[in-house]
């Protein structure tokens, strides 16, 4: 899925800044995450424990990567999960179909998975004549709009609970108007249950693989993941390869760090783990269970020691949710499947850093993201690697894009700043001229137009700090 | 698909996984420990928080607390997995009368829409639970099928205080569940639950709407 | 006698020289030789965060060497310093003079940082109660890793009310290029922090960064606000020195 052109997020995140509504809903959201989250880590030594060791088991699982995979597949087998593999999105897509239309499957019900929203599966699928349907309440919320998600863990964020209210009223059938939320979920909740009856097929994602034993791990709240999983008679998996995991134990602190920094919850209400399909004396469960296994650019990912970090990511969202650009302009704005700090670096990796190279700039580089993350990846260090990546062509560099950013006039700006910067002489001369004139500068030149939208003009100090340790003399080496 | 399997395995065996495997120091999992009627204690808090209801029962007067139960709410009927121990034991202590004992005794392809529309209630047993967060540990499989735990709007479990481990991570390795599962196992911590609407919390959104944890006190 | 290097930083050199100064002095107050090398310019952090990796090491190249010997550099800036001591290790990674430069790296702090945990200074306030509100810049916090030394020295003043922000691990919006490349989003964090200061009824606001002084600054001015913004460099000077 690469992008043709390149896609400013400047313009769609001012875009967003203009919406007081968008803003509010985030804002707010994003508080209520941020100090539930903050109540699940009351001592700080037990969540840097806590993070190392989910670090180091995330650390070892890409380590052993392709061992790992093949063991997954060798368990997945002997449990009776048939095990596929997909280099793209597009092959992806077609393996469901198959499975589906050598099944006679017309209906497909959803958990929530972010993969299949990377693959386009839904739009897809429509194409060739299969309903999927999101059972997720949020995911259900935007597909009624057919909107995209704009939070990787709470996917309907950025609508409040009139806009909820008034669309029910018009796209369920028979729904009276109320904004009362346990109304509302009552209404999702009937239409959707007869859909987890009547559907062939259930698709869901998963969140951590188990090599050893050959398990898929599913965490929710709703139900709607088991019932998914659960009732209709083919379930289909789908999986980025780095969501594999050597064993069970491994996954226990994963899990338990995964809930509380996602949502703030100590556990969530379900977690779920699927080791086959229905047995042979069983009277419930799926026929058949398909896991495919995507790439999608993340094996070149991998190849680089440096920002193989990205794929120790377990998409809890909580560098979104610390954010202070996402909280401003929303998930939307980023006009990209993963949004917030992991979406500014796997969106440029996966779609190419130079049509993406806006992105990789939105960022402040304040490190909150990299403060909350539970696996510690490295997000402002990552993010300064991808702008050098977007301008330069270094050799060994597998990044997809890389120099197809660059710009001469930014190239002939910075070599003129070091030009400068090096010579103590010409930086003397420069300041010099800054501070006698520095206030006189017209406010049209490019950076200071930019800086003086919401600001005043800087204005240099009449002597600068060196010309004044100059004059006294005194305590030069 | 064996094409991509290998070009996949190819390409992620070429970007190269060498370096020694980071150490793990488990000291944090390991470290939370509960006597056990702390367990039971925590356990019933953190499940309470997300609006699990329990009932007190004794290792003898426990099917007669479920059927008290199911009286007070006039319930029409009650699932259950016959061929299970707990459900066993339900069946023998069950009064004639009032509410229905409905066996799960066939696939569900016969019965799926009665499942999903009459069933009021569904009782289970349960393989122990988790104090430090609160959750039920589950392993439904032939005698107790996977959708009595989550298709009616009332799942009701039975207990065992003497079953709690401190811990999911303490109790993977108590129930062996790292070395081998059946096709599946889950933790349950309270009814189903959704916060999608403005961050606003709602229970019962696609499974059940009420959990009912019929908590049997047999530590000594 | 215990010396130092000063390492000034543009954004101080050019904007606030006072606080340059106010730095250096309390250093000498406490006991310090303050050796301020001449030829300074700028620690290269911007080419740096742009990808600009070469142009970065060629000016970094010329910044350290200009401290030799082996004593501290004391920054006016927690980012600066966050710069110069985890990211020339990064930035010089393979490069031949990578050993000299970790030394030097090794040597970096930041005033607050030196003042508190290595001169244990002692401060004693002469000035009007007054109440204060502190912005942590993100990078003096999360990069440097000051932990509380600034807050420190102003506990240690009698007449100074410390009135926290709202949100004050959140970004103030400046973030180098930022501001000017992605000017709607910079703009938007820096009226948020400007009416998050207001909010706190402070009549100044702290910090250790010149960049996020003069971007709230900038911001303030803007909006007609009464408030100021001083370093804390130069505010801990003026309190313990009767005017
Ligand atoms: S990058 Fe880290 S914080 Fe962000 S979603 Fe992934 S694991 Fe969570």
């Amino acid at each position: 899925m690469h992008a043709e052109r390149e896609i400013l997020f400047r313009e769609s995140a001012a875009a967003a800044l203009l919406d007081p509504q968008l803003r509010a809903n985030f804002r707010r959201a994003m508080d209520g995450l941020i100090s539930k989250r903050q109540a699940q880590f009351p001592d700080p030594r037990d969540l840097q424990e806590l993070r190392d060791l989910s670090t180091a088991i995330r650390s070892r699982s890409l380590l052993r990567l392709p061992e790992l995979l093949e063991q997954l597949e060798a368990s997945c087998t002997k449990n009776g999960i048939q095990v596929h593999w997909a280099e793209t999105c597009e092959q992806a897509n077609e393996l469901i179909l198959g499975l589906l239309q050598a099944r006679g499957a017309k209906t497909l019900v959803k958990g929530k998975s972010m993969v299949s929203e990377e693959m386009h599966l839904n739009a897809f699928l429509e194409a060739n004549g299969v309903e999927a349907i999101e059972s997720d309440l949020g995911e259900y919320i935007i597909q009624l709009d057919g909107e995209t998600p704009s939070h990787i863990i709470m996917p309907a964020i950025h609508k409040n609970k009139d806009q909820i209210a008034r669309q029910f009223s018009q796209k369920i059938k028979d729904a009276k108007y109320t904004e009362d939320v346990d109304e509302l979920t009552a209404m999702a909740r009937k239409v959707l249950r007869q859909k987890f009856l009547e559907a062939d097929a259930g698709l869901s994602g998963v969140n951590f693989a188990v090599a050893e034993t050959g398990t898929l791990c599913l965490v929710e709240n709703e139900g709607n993941g088991r019932m998914s999983t659960h009732v209709p008679p083919l379930h289909i998996a789908v999986m980025g390869l780095e969501k594999v995991v050597a064993d069970l134990e491994s996954v226990a602190p994963l899990y338990a760090i995964l809930t509380r920094s996602a949502t703030g919850q100590a556990v969530s209400t379900y977690f779920n783990l699927i080791t086959g399909p229905r047995g042979a004396d069983e009277k419930d469960g799926p026929r058949e269970v398909h896991l495919v296994i995507l790439d999608n650019g993340r094996s070149r990912i991998y190849a680089d020691p440096e920002l193989r970090a990205t794929l120790r990511c377990i998409r809890c969202g909580a560098c979104m949710n610390h954010c202070p650009v996402y909280t401003r302009v929303g998930g939307h704005a980023y006009e990209a499947v993963y949004p917030g700090p992991i979406g500014k670096i796997l969106t440029p990796q996966m779609e190419g850093v130079g049509v993406r190279h806006d992105l990789v700039h939105g960022s402040s580089l304040c490190g909150a993201c990299g403060e909350v993350c539970p696996v510690e990846i490295p997000i402002p260090e990552i993010l300064v690697r991808l702008r050098r990546e977007a301008t330069h062509s270094d050799p060994g560099s597998q990044v997809a894009g890389k120099g197809t950013g660059r710009l001469a006039s930014e190239d002939w700006t910075w070599r003129l700043w070091a030009a400068v910067l090096k010579r103590p002489a010409l930086y003397r001369l420069a300041t010099w001229f800054a501070t006698r004139l520095g206030g006189a500068l017209p406010a049209g030149v490019p950076l200071l137009r930019e800086w003086t939208r919401t600001r005043t003009q800087p204005v240099p100090a009449r002597r600068s700090l060196s010309e004044r340790m100059r004059a006294e003399g005194g305590s030069h080496d | 698909m064996t094409d991509a399997r290998t070009a996949i395995l190819g390409r992620l065996r070429a970007g190269g996984g060498e370096g020694p495997l980071p150490p793990l120091d488990t000291a944090v999992m390991e470290r939370r420990q509960w006597p056990p009627a702390e367990r039971v204690a925590r356990l019933r808090r953190g499940m309470e928080a997300v609006h699990t209801e329990f009932l007190d029962a004794t290792p003898a007067d426990w099917p007669a607390v479920v059927r008290a139960f199911c009286d007070r709410e006039a319930l029409p009927n009650l699932m259950f997995g016959p061929a299970s121990e707990a459900g066993a034991a339900l069946a023998a202590a069950w009064p004639a009368g009032g509410t229905q004992l409905l066996p799960y005794d066939r696939p569900v392809e016969a019965f799926k829409e009665e499942l999903f529309t009459t069933v009021a209630a569904g009782f289970t047993g349960t393989v122990g639970g988790v104090a430090e967060t609160g959750g039920l540990l589950l392993m439904p499989g032939p005698a107790e099928p996977r959708l009595l735990s989550l298709v009616p709007p009332i799942h009701l479990a039975l207990l065992r205080a003497s079953t709690l481990q401190d811990s999911l991570w303490h109790a993977v390795k108590a129930l062996g569940w790292g070395r081998s599962l059946p096709p599946n196992a889950l933790l349950i911590s309270g009814p189903s639950k959704t916060a999608d609407i403005e961050q606003t919390l709602a229970y019962g959104v696609h499974g059940p709407k009420r959990l009912i944890v019929v908590l049997v006190h047999d530590l000594a | 006698m215990r010396e130092v290097y000063f390492y000034g930083t543009c954004l101080v050199d050019l904007f606030f020289p006072d606080a340059g100064m106010a730095g250096i002095q309390l250093l000498r107050e406490a006991g310090v030789k303050v050796i301020f090398p001449d030829g300074q310019t700028c620690c290269g952090q911007p080419a740096f965060n742009c990808g600009y990796w070469e142009e970065a090491r060629d000016v970094a190249r010329a910044q350290v060497a200009l401290f030799p010997r082996d004593l501290p550099v004391i920054l006016p800036s927690g980012s600066c310093a966050g710069m110069m001591k985890n990211h020339y290790p990064e930035l010089f990674h393979g490069q031949p003079d990578e050993a000299e430069v970790r030394a030097f790296s090794g040597r970096v702090y930041e005033l607050t940082q030196f003042l508190v945990d290595v001169l244990q200074v002692q401060l004693k306030d002469l000035g009007e109660p007054v109440k204060v509100t502190w912005h942590s810049s993100c990078h003096a916090v999360r990069d440097l890793g000051l932990k509380g030394q600034p807050q420190a020295l102003l506990g240690q003043l009698a007449q100074v009310e410390l009135a926290p922000l709202a949100r004050e691990h959140e970004c103030c919006g400046f973030g180098g290029t930022f501001s000017v490349r992605q000017p709607e989003i910079s703009g938007a964090m820096s009226c948020d922090k400007a009416a998050d200061a207001e909010a706190t009824g402070a009549s100044v606001l702290l910090s250790t960064d010149g960049g996020c002084l003069l971007n709230v600054n900038g911001t303030l001015e803007a909006k007609r606000s009464p408030l100021r913004v001083q370093h804390i460099a130069e505010f801990l000077w003026e309190r313990t020195h009767a005017r």
